[in-house]
């Protein structure tokens, strides 16, 4: 390897490479911060990461794209606002985190740690360009979000999220290394730009299809799509809040990303086959994830089955991923809809975290009654995330819906997009009753209030109306976005 | 600067400056919080007259546009753009007159949460002004939903025993209509690729024409927005939610939905339906028609057999409002300017209706007909006044209701687009019933034997807040019906311009 082939090479892992080594040495440093000044610690680690994320805004501005380590990793506008986007959730995961295990007596350093590396996994995720990276990948991802699940060990409800997450999670992998042994037997290669061209020469092989189809599942079980989400009401309640939180943003963030790459730079000529699976895997999370969510009554079950359906919508924006014209709206929509979801689902997480006492109590949705009284600020914040899930102005939510099912429009399926609106109508109901409960009932619900946790629902609360005012640039960045197809 | 000193953009966010000054008041502050609202939307309505200063009424065209580029990014033409013509100036007058009676209105009527109410009417302001005034779909369909949010919570909040279930009804309902909208608009902004409302126009002719939208997709994307629309007007047999709404709503929200919300809906039938897509419309005209006289009838009908006042009322502008959307649906000059002045001629009385039950509601907390009775000799002021609301809305000559409803029916008699003289005949039925369920409303409420609540209460007369609430509509019934030329002369022209487009 020449001195130039090393400098290109790292030059496009820098942000994970710098965020590796700060979490490695973090685990040790972590060592020598005493018990309960673990807010040390948390500090390091939000530092870390934004030292990563100034790196990739450097690369981002320097615009340099580039493959690395013969084609196995990409490092594109897609992959750097992805990866902007993780660690954004990163941040903002810890500053939820940092109260919450203090008050629930968890505070241990390896959380922070954890996050770290799980964030590792899905910024290389974001930039995996060969199926063994991408397996790499989610096993870094994976396995850290496993334990966090099952973190407030010894209560059983928390390491039964472990054990369920880990089980089912080691399944969907499985699915994963099949389906990419038998799209290696087919093409006898795992680069993504390797099982394009093979695809594109010849008639693609049956096995191809199957071990598309099989990646299809297991990235479905990432990012909790029906019918691959039975894990996910049952993982998302038992598990820490705060860890629910992360999970929900950037588990599926990552996910969403892989899927993308993967399918749009290695199967477009399956497409013809695809295409069909994903409009019925993407109305049917629509409208499972909604109806289901209905009949919930602890909150965190709803957002669970929300979390559900909102996979569902950015679903949405992969049916046409064999357009080669419609391809890159429907990126950028894509990726509209992942900052509105993150954003607008880590208030409501916060939101959750403020109601939440020791021992699971204060979760159901009655427990919300009379907060307008109580708070009003958090009551008006949580309305504004309802009202961005819903897909109402002025909240980023509705830009992000409308931006969703415009490319699907543009992509020729406004059968997908009905589906969407209808849904929505549904979901209006159950989000609504949370508003109901906060505002028009009376009740007296005990609320913790701690800077960071503040900080994190007031800022996402204004994010969520402001931005939905000016997305220009946000919208002027997704579609900068592009992802580098070879 | 220039940008925030525009008279549109002014008249629409200027509440927001009052409600800014709310958030820093101690909602303690009751009657300070009250003054705080007045002033703001009495400016707002200023504006409003400053804005009809500078209209010009024999411009057919928008004007007073302010538009600059929203979001131009990406593919995305999205402009910040408020205009007005003769279509909305008189929805955007009325808007502005009603606000600042309604919260007169809740001068003692609203004791708690003074603050947030005021905050949530005054928000409620800016959604229906930009209605009005937005000429970008994007930009119209979030004012649209955003109207939902404020009602949502006015019902919710201060409404009657059943107002959850109202408000959520409420929401729902209408949020059903609009998101069938929102899939023809956004298949219009791919098509034309642009959302701003005069450039699709533009753009429209040529895609009909070259077949790139065929006349099925054009009477689907007709039938999309005219979803949205009909419940909001609402017609039959999309009613159900507003009777619910109004009974639970408290007065000023049951004003501002009656007054101004349901106008919305015909007022997108007017600027959007018809103009978007003209053969859908001509196509559809009949069957509107139709639909329209029977609300007329059975709305009429229906607000015999209350036995609740304001629930009488409600129903009756499923009739009203069924006239309106007759005449606009003739499809000549007659028939639309009828329509509008009609939906002025509606939040006029069925706005002082819902004022005067409000007012009465308020010292007895009952609205049931048949408890009341006698009550002229105990409040010969609020007979009086109530009176001739009650005439105004059943349309007796030389008050405003007859203006609109005999020039709708003469549009909608000589209607080449509906095509039948018999829908016309048939309606006219329903002004004959309209002054049978309002004179037995009168009749039971007003005269007779005094009824149990008129012996057993000590019932006040109107006092001068009250009498300054409604003067103002009143003078309005007279005016317009005993000189309706000015407002027939804003309207004309650009009715005229609307209907030479048509293919008839």
């Amino acid at each position: 390897m020449t001195q130039t082939d090393f400098y290109a090479n790292f030059y496009s892992i820098i942000p994970l490479t710098v965020l590796v080594a700060w979490a490695s040495i973090l685990l040790l440093v972590d060592l020598f911060i005493p018990k309960g000044r673990k807010g040390i610690t948390a500090f390091l680690a939000a530092l870390g990461l934004a030292a990563t994320l100034s790196f990739i805004i450097w690369q981002t501005l320097v615009g340099v794209e580039r493959t690395g380590f013969n084609g196995m990793v990409t490092l594109d506008g897609f992959s750097l606002f992805v990866n902007a986007l993780v660690i954004i959730s990163g941040l903002l995961g810890i500053a939820l985190a940092y109260g919450y295990l203090k008050r629930m007596k968890l505070e241990r350093g390896e959380y922070y740690v954890l996050m770290l590396f799980s964030i590792t996994g899905m910024m290389l995720m974001a930039q995996a360009s060969d199926l063994i990276i991408v397996f790499l990948a989610l096993e870094l991802l994976s396995i850290p979000l496993y334990v966090l699940a099952a973190f407030a060990r010894p209560n059983l409800q928390s390491e039964e999220a472990g054990v369920k997450y880990f089980l089912l999670g080691a399944f969907a992998t499985g699915f994963i290394v099949y389906g990419t042994a038998l799209i290696f037997g087919a093409t006898g290669t795992t680069s993504l730009s390797g099982i394009f061209f093979a695809a594109s020469h010849e008639t693609p092989s049956l096995l191809l299809t199957i071990g598309a189809a099989l990646l299809l599942v297991g990235f479905g079980f990432k990012v909790a799509a029906v019918p691959f989400h039975m894990w996910t009401p049952d993982v998302y309640q038992g598990s820490p809040t705060a860890v629910t939180a992360f999970m929900s943003s950037g588990a599926k963030i990552a996910g969403f990303a892989a899927l993308l790459r993967v399918f749009a730079t290695a199967f477009p000529a399956l497409s013809a086959d695809l295409t069909g699976v994903l409009w019925v895997l993407a109305a049917l999370t629509m409208v499972v994830g909604n109806l289901t969510a209905i009949s919930q009554t602890n909150i965190k079950r709803l957002l669970a089955y929300s979390s559900i359906a909102h996979a569902g919508y950015i679903l949405m924006a992969f049916v046409p991923y064999g357009n080669k014209e419609v391809l890159p709206i429907s990126i950028a929509a894509g990726l509209f809809y992942l900052v509105s979801y993150v954003v607008t689902n880590f208030g409501t997480w916060g939101v959750v975290i403020a109601l939440e006492k020791a021992e699971g109590k204060g979760l159901e949705i009655a427990d919300y009654a009379g907060l307008a009284k109580k708070c009003p600020a958090l009551a008006a914040a949580m309305t504004v995330f309802m009202l961005s899930f819903i897909g109402f102005p002025p909240t980023l939510g509705m830009v992000g819906k409308f931006y969703l099912f415009r490319a699907v429009i543009a992509g020729g399926y406004p059968g997908l997009a009905i589906i969407g609106v209808v849904t929505s109508l549904v979901s209006a109901y159950y989000y609504l009753r949370i508003v109901v409960n906060m505002y028009m009932r009376e009740g007296d619900p005990t609320i913790e209030r701690e800077m960071w946790l503040d900080f994190t629902t007031m800022s996402t609360a204004i994010a969520t109306v402001v931005l939905s005012f000016v997305p220009q640039w946000l919208f002027l960045l997704a579609s900068t976005a592009v992802l580098r197809l070879f | 600067m220039e940008f925030l000193l525009q008279p549109l953009t002014l008249l629409t966010f200027f509440p927001l400056v009052g409600v800014l000054v709310l958030l820093f008041m101690k909602s303690e502050a009751k009657t300070a919080i009250r003054w705080v609202a007045m002033v703001t939307t009495l400016i707002t309505f200023g504006i409003s007259l400053w804005v009809l200063a500078q209209f010009k009424a024999s411009n057919p065209d928008l004007q007073l546009e302010a538009k600059y580029p929203w979001i131009n990014v990406a593919g995305w033409n999205i402009y910040y753009y408020l205009a007005v013509d003769g279509l909305s100036i008189l929805l955007v007058l009325l808007t502005a007159f009603l606000t600042p009676i309604s919260i007169l209105s809740t001068w003692t009527a609203v004791e708690d949460r003074v603050k947030d109410f005021m905050i949530f009417f005054l928000l409620l302001e800016v959604g229906m002004m930009g209605v009005f005034l937005a000429q970008d779909l994007f930009m119209f369909y979030i004012f649209w939903e955003f109207t939902l949010v404020p009602m949502y919570f006015l019902i919710g909040l201060w409404g009657g025993p059943r107002r959850i279930y109202a408000a959520v009804k409420f929401f729902l309902y209408t949020m059903a209509g609009s998101i069938l909208m929102l899939v023809a608009i956004l298949f219009l902004g791919v098509k034309t690729g642009t959302f701003n409302v005069p450039d699709m126009l533009a753009a429209l002719p040529g895609l009909y024409s070259s077949g790139m939208i065929n006349p099925q997709t054009q009477m689907l994307l007709f039938v999309a927005f005219a979803a949205a629309f009909a419940i909001k007007v609402p017609m039959w047999p999309l009613h159900s939610w507003l009777p619910d709404a109004h009974v639970e709503a408290p007065t000023a929200g049951s004003v501002i939905l009656a007054g101004v919300l349901l106008k919305m809906g015909t007022y997108g039938f007017l600027r959007f339906n018809i103009q978007l897509f003209p053969n859908a419309t001509i196509e559809a005209a009949p069957w509107i028609a139709l639909l329209a006289t029977i609300g007329i009838i059975y709305g009429a009908a229906v607000s015999y057999a209350q036995s609740d006042v304001k629930k009488l009322v409600a129903y009756s502008s499923v009739s009203h409002l069924g006239f309106v959307m007759l005449g606009m649906f003739a499809l000549n000059a007659e028939g639309v300017s009828g329509a509008i002045l009609q939906m002025i001629n509606h939040g006029l009385s069925t706005g002082a209706l819902f004022l005067l039950i409000g007012m009465v509601y308020e010292q007895t907390h009952t609205r049931e007909i048949k408890v009341y009775g006698g009550l002229w000799k105990v409040m010969p002021i609020f007979g009086t006044v109530m009176l001739i609301s009650s005439l105004s809305s059943m349309g007796l000559p030389g008050l405003n209701g007859f203006v609109g409803e005999f020039t709708i029916l003469l549009g909608a008699f000589g209607s080449k687009a509906i095509g039948s003289p018999w829908y016309a005949g048939i309606s006219a039925i329903g002004v004959i019933m309209a002054a049978v369920y309002i004179l037995y409303m009168f009749q039971k409420m007003f005269l007779g034997p005094a009824g149990e609540i008129t012996k057993h209460h000590e019932l006040k007369d109107l006092n001068w807040r009250e009498i300054l609430t409604v003067a103002p509509l009143l003078i309005f019934m007279f005016w317009i019906g005993l000189y309706p030329a000015p407002f027939f002369n804003l309207i004309a022209p650009a009715v005229e311009k609307l209907l030479s487009a048509l293919p008839l």
